[in-house]
């Protein structure tokens, strides 16, 4: 249905011999914009602003900053710093091993099939990953797991001797990384791809070495792309929310499952707004992150200049 | 020579243990979803992904959800971002505003403002799944921006639209018969890229209760951890293959780019 409006909006704007782009549009011309900005405004602006907005209000609707005052406090102020450290640490270690990945396969043949599997496998991992990586993890390093069952039964290590870590923060890590090493691939590859073979050459012909190239050619340009992927990577772990909620069905030891508690009814009466000053929290921290990427992108393209 | 040859090491090395990393699961999902009993071999979960109604009926949601959001995902975005470029370049800063912000709003966020306006929504258009179609459309529109415009930057619209205006087409025949089928890679990227994440995505579903596949898969895993470990391999196969083939048709721009 909606596609019709553009259309019917944009025909009365035809006729008016103004070739192109000179000159004021006119108010039909306006009104093709009408329903992706409705659209968008309905569906997106409208629940953001509500939660934004929400987590100033007390039950009755009235202002308050005991939502807020509460992030610092007790469960979820521990929430939210289990959720910064999940992040940064997986975003660190996605970062590295992702950034050795990417140099593999920017060396080798831009057409070839190696490069291609790990381009789309990175693609599927880092945006697609959600509830399967969580089974993934199960049949892997679960009680019945593939590994566990080996080093059980072969080797006589019992990974579950201590705890059930699968279910709790080193879990969370170690099944973050599986996203979090393809998203830098995707991330990063772009940077590799810009280093220039002839710079290498003339770094050889000057007698420089592989170290001499590194250190003075290929790590300063890459310094800032790899920490904005970083922040990215910290942002990306920080907002996700599928994995960790397939696996982890009791307790809510990060910030995304402590909102799956409010939405899903574990709700404390007069704080009912307080799931939506989580939500206000998590888009600070992750805007933090993204502005921060942008500042740092901005000075590069100042100093590339 | 040398340090080519270190290269060498040093790259085969990083390969074959991350791609044992990463390969392990998989074989590992591959293992755990064939199990019998008493340590033989069986099919029983795949065959009884099949049997299970609540699955299929869930399929069968997502596989129309991939289709409804994609298509409205295009409706919307496509004459919006044409007309911008040609007439409205006021907008183009706010339009891709909107477009990026779902990516600093969480979705696990976005679900909370999403529940109250779902009220509605179900109050209105009634409580099947595919009404989850306008939520999806807002989580696909930074990837589907992102391709369009790329698709819309590599040709010269304004001389396209021109010479057709000229020769008496009418807007819509601009669209349909000049940008549409001018941009059509780019428009292909942004449909199966938007299919491969509604296929994908839990957390809206599963929070405002609606049956998708992955809300199916991840409460099958509670009694039937074989079943929903072969669905999500599936799942991961299918991805893979999407994006695979995707990565050939960028190339296929790319080699027509040259030629030209």
């Amino acid at each position: 249905m909606t596609s019709v409006a553009p259309v019917a909006a944009a025909k009365p704007g035809g006729p008016t011999p103004r070739g192109g782009a000179a000159g004021r549009p006119s108010v039909a011309a306006w009104l093709v914009a009408v329903p992706f900005l409705a659209f968008v405004g309905t569906f997106l602006v409208y629940p953001t602003v509500l939660v934004l907005f929400g987590a100033f209000q007390d039950s009755n609707g009235a202002f308050t900053l005991d939502n807020l005052t509460t992030l610092f406090t007790g469960v979820v102020f521990d929430a939210f710093v289990r959720s910064i450290e999940l992040s940064a640490l997986t975003a660190v270690i996605g970062a590295i091993f992702g950034a050795l990945l990417t140099w593999a396969i920017a060396v080798g043949n831009p057409d070839g099939m190696l490069r291609r599997t790990v381009v789309a496998g990175s693609g599927v991992l880092a945006q697609f990953g959600g509830v399967p990586l969580a089974f993934a993890f199960l049949a892997t390093v679960g009680f019945e797991g593939l590994v566990t069952k080996f080093l059980r039964d072969n080797v006589g290590i019992d990974l579950f001797a201590g705890s059930a870590w699968l279910f709790e923060l080193p879990g969370l890590t170690l099944v973050y990384t599986f996203f979090q090493i393809p998203l830098m691939v995707i991330v990063f590859l772009p940077a590799l791809d810009g280093l220039r073979p002839q710079w290498r050459e003339a770094n050889a012909s000057l007698g420089g070495t592989s170290w001499t190239y590194w250190r003075h050619v290929g790590g300063p340009i890459l310094t800032p792309p790899f920490l904005g992927a970083l922040l990215l990577l910290f942002a990306n772990a920080f907002s996700a929310y599928a994995t960790a909620a397939a696996l982890v069905s009791q307790g809510s030891p990060i910030v995304p499952l402590q909102i799956r508690g409010f939405l899903t009814g574990e709700v404390v009466l007069g704080q009912e707004n307080l799931g939506k000053a989580l939500g206000l929290g998590m888009v600070i921290v992750v805007s933090i992150a993204m502005g921060v990427n942008v500042l740092l992108q901005k000075r590069v393209a100042k100093w590339v200049r | 020579m040398g340090s080519l040859v270190k290269q060498r090491v040093l790259r085969t090395i990083v390969l074959l243990v991350l791609g044992v990393y990463f390969i392990l699961p998989l074989i590992a999902m591959a293992e755990f979803s064939t199990r019998g009993k008493n340590d033989t071999r069986s099919l029983e979960s795949w065959t009884s992904i099949v049997d299970d109604e609540g699955l299929m009926e869930a399929l069968v949601n997502s596989l129309l959800l991939s289709v409804t959001s994609a298509v409205l995902m295009l409706v919307l975005l496509v004459p919006t971002m044409a007309w911008i470029r040609l007439r409205l370049p006021q907008l183009q800063r706010l339009v891709e505003f909107l477009c990026l912000l779902p990516l600093a709003i969480p979705a696990i966020v976005l679900v909370v403002g999403m529940a109250p306006l779902y009220a509605w929504v179900n109050y209105f258009f009634g409580d099947s799944p595919l009404t989850l179609t306008f939520a999806y459309t807002i989580l696909v529109l930074p990837f589907a921006y992102r391709a369009v415009d790329a698709g819309l930057a590599a040709i010269d619209l304004k001389t396209l639209a021109e010479a057709a205006r000229s020769l008496g087409a009418s807007w819509f025949t601009v669209l349909w018969k000049v940008v549409v089928p001018n941009i059509r890679v780019a428009l292909i990227g942004a449909s199966l890229l938007s299919v491969a994440l509604v296929l994908g995505e839990f957390t809206i579903a599963s929070l405002l209760n609606f049956d998708t596949l992955q809300v199916q898969v991840n409460l099958l895993g509670k009694r039937n951890a074989g079943v929903s470990i072969a669905v999500s391999l599936l799942c991961l196969i299918f991805a893979f293959v999407l994006l695979f083939a995707l990565s050939y048709v960028g190339q296929r721009r790319r080699q027509t780019v040259v030629e030209e």
